[in-house]
């Protein structure tokens, strides 16, 4: 459990990322909002408090590693990776500008704090469970997050890593779900069939837990924390989350994954966003 | 470079190429390289199978999952360990393709990819097992290194180097017997092509399975007066352009035979060089773009015209064409 003024920090946190992700994509005009949006908060609770990480030394070898397997969320990661130190808040203003650091999909060999190049679809919880396994042989004690889409998982290839991830018993890796329920060309249920999450991995052989507001960071920072009791298995937690949340015109639009954001659009996602941490302080007050 | 040839080669009895692969790996886990071996349901098929369980650290099946697998030891790689990834060519290069753009090389990442069996050494298992385009997918791909074993000698000596030199490779493996090239004192560069016979009238560069039959044509080519220069050009990328380029202006014209399609292979690698520095007429020896079949290694290389009567016949054509 986290104290309320803990959960304060992961909110504004939060709201931060969504910010800075929202200014940075609007500097170049156009980007991947939906799915960045809606991944804020389990990046606010990983890089908030939940990862042993120490951002002057990103090859820190006791750290817990994390891989952005959806890499097109590239940004919302780059954005948290800034707040946190890693480089400095003036590299967010390069993205998708060469020379830049901070492509559009995550690389390891560009930017600090990246531990795995990701952007074709399946293949970063693959790298992740590789990591996790290197990781167990070496004798060390960290875990290894991913945050999988679910459009993603339409790739046969998440189910081969989770096959092998759930077979080798590989407790020390910790996958989310990005359920927001979205994709390019309309729902996931509509292009892809129904998910059915938690009935693959459990078939698999992961521990699995539902987080029904994927977006509620105390819903989050708990299903992390029993995830971690879990000592023979991996976990999938499974973020119920919206696509585009916390601005209203992102969230409202048919086709959020990838638009056209202008600057004035950004100041007033950045006001909403302000609002919302105003909002939740307030409601901490009252508690 | 002068190669050092095995003395009475066709008579020498080699071990399978897949023990050699087992053994190796096992020598270098001995040495304290931190190999991982990682296979989709081929341990059997390889020779692994027996050092599973007697090295629980460094093996592991995959499944039959290669995409996974190739993923698995990109990851392992950022890990530090040096992962060797064995399937069939056919699903290593063409399955996993994707994989190994993105998660290997791309990441530039230190994962070595066993591709058996490459073109006509899948034999028995037929066309749908044939890989007769992994060279040409994989030389796309910028800093991959590309690498035809030709025997036992060069598999042992050159596998441990690949295990030291750091970046994402291919290597073309059979896993059965074949001739043998090379004297077990032979030392390999990778980079580095090996010239094993001397001849001013043509040159042959051959990779893999090609290098004996290149050598069985330019002796059968000796008996009628023509000498051939063999050269084998075990690392396909990067070429060892030095030598195509002596060979092309001391002998004045290439022969190139390779278990490979005819497009994207050692030939059009070898082509795209001599156009561009030091153009003479060239033939080629590979497979003329169909798809693979089933059947004996021996009659394969005949079917497609691989084997050194074919090449003997390219070299006289080329001869003809030569000024």
């Amino acid at each position: 459990m986290i104290t309320n003024e803990q959960k304060q920090e992961l909110v504004n946190f939060s709201a931060d990322i969504r910010s800075e992700c929202i200014k940075m994509i609007s500097k170049i005009g156009v980007g991947h909002v939906g799915g960045c949006l809606s991944i804020a908060d389990v990046l606010a609770c990983l890089y908030g408090g939940v990862m042993k990480i120490d951002p002057k030394n990103p090859q820190w070898e006791d750290r817990d590693r994390f891989v952005l397997s959806k890499g097109h969320a590239g940004p919302a990661m780059y954005a948290a990776l800034g707040l946190k130190g890693y480089f400095p808040m003036e590299m967010l203003d390069t993205l998708n500008q060469p020379p830049t650091n901070l492509p559009s999909h995550t690389d390891m060999n560009r930017t600090p704090g990246v531990d795995m190049t990701t952007g074709s679809l399946g293949q970063g919880i693959s790298s992740a469970v590789g990591i996790a396994l290197g990781c167990r042989l070496k004798g060390q004690k960290n875990y290894t997050y991913v945050i999988v889409g679910d459009g993603e998982s339409q790739e046969g290839q998440v189910w081969e890593a989770a096959m092998f991830a759930g077979a080798k018993k590989l407790s020390n890796l910790i996958a989310f779900v990005d359920y927001n329920g979205k994709q390019i060309d309309g729902t996931v249920e509509q292009v892809g069939g129904a998910p059915n999450f938690e009935l693959k991995f459990q078939a698999c052989n992961w521990n699995v837990i539902d987080v029904p507001d994927g977006n509620d960071v105390v819903q989050i920072w708990d299903a992390i924390e029993l995830a971690k009791a879990e000592r023979t298995k991996p976990t999938a937690i499974i973020l119920h989350t919206v696509k585009g949340k916390g601005w209203t015109y992102a969230e409202e639009l048919d086709n959020n994954h990838n638009f056209k954001v202008n600057a004035q659009q950004a100041a007033e996602a950045c006001a909403e966003f302000a609002l919302q941490k105003q909002a939740s302080a307030g409601n901490g007050e009252k508690e | 470079m002068t190669g050092i040839l095995a003395k009475n080669r066709a008579e020498i009895k080699d071990p399978e190429m897949r023990a050699v692969y087992a053994s190796t790996l096992e020598r270098m886990i001995q040495d304290g390289k931190k190999i991982v071996a990682l296979d989709a349901d081929l341990m059997r098929a390889i020779g692994t199978y027996g050092l599973l369980n007697k090295y629980p650290d460094h093996f592991f099946d995959c499944g039959i999952a290669e995409a996974n697998m190739v993923g698995v030891a990109a990851g392992l790689s950022t890990e530090g360990f040096v992962p060797f990834v064995h399937t069939f060519g056919c699903f290593s290069a063409r399955r996993a393709l994707d994989q190994i753009f993105m998660s290997c090389a791309y990441a530039k990442q230190n994962v070595k990819i066993l591709g058996s069996d490459p073109g006509v050494v899948a034999a028995l298992n037929g066309g749908t097992h044939t890989p007769n385009e992994d060279i040409a997918a994989l030389r796309a791909i910028p800093e991959m290194t590309i690498v035809d074993i030709c025997d036992t000698v060069m598999a042992s000596k050159l596998l441990p180097q690949i295990a030291d030199t750091y970046g994402t490779f291919f290597i073309r493996y059979p896993r059965t017997s074949i001739p043998r090239v090379y004297d077990e004192s032979m030392e390999f560069e990778l980079g580095k092509s090996v010239q094993l016979r001397e001849g001013k009238d043509l040159t042959i560069i051959a990779s893999g399975i090609e290098v004996s039959e290149a050598l069985d044509a330019a002796e059968m080519l000796s008996q009628e007066g023509i000498e051939a220069r063999v050269i084998d050009m075990f690392t396909i990328k990067p070429l060892d352009t030095a030598a195509v380029e002596a060979a092309a202006r001391e002998t004045g014209a290439i022969v190139t035979a390779e278990n490979h399609n005819m497009h994207g292979g050692l030939g059009s690698a070898v082509a795209e060089y001599l156009v561009e520095h030091c153009l003479v007429p060239m033939e080629r020896v590979a497979n003329m773009d169909r798809f693979g079949d089933v059947g004996s290694l021996r009659y394969l290389m005949d079917e497609y015209e691989l084997s050194a009567k074919f090449i003997a016949a390219k070299a006289k054509q080329v001869l003809s064409r030569k000024a």
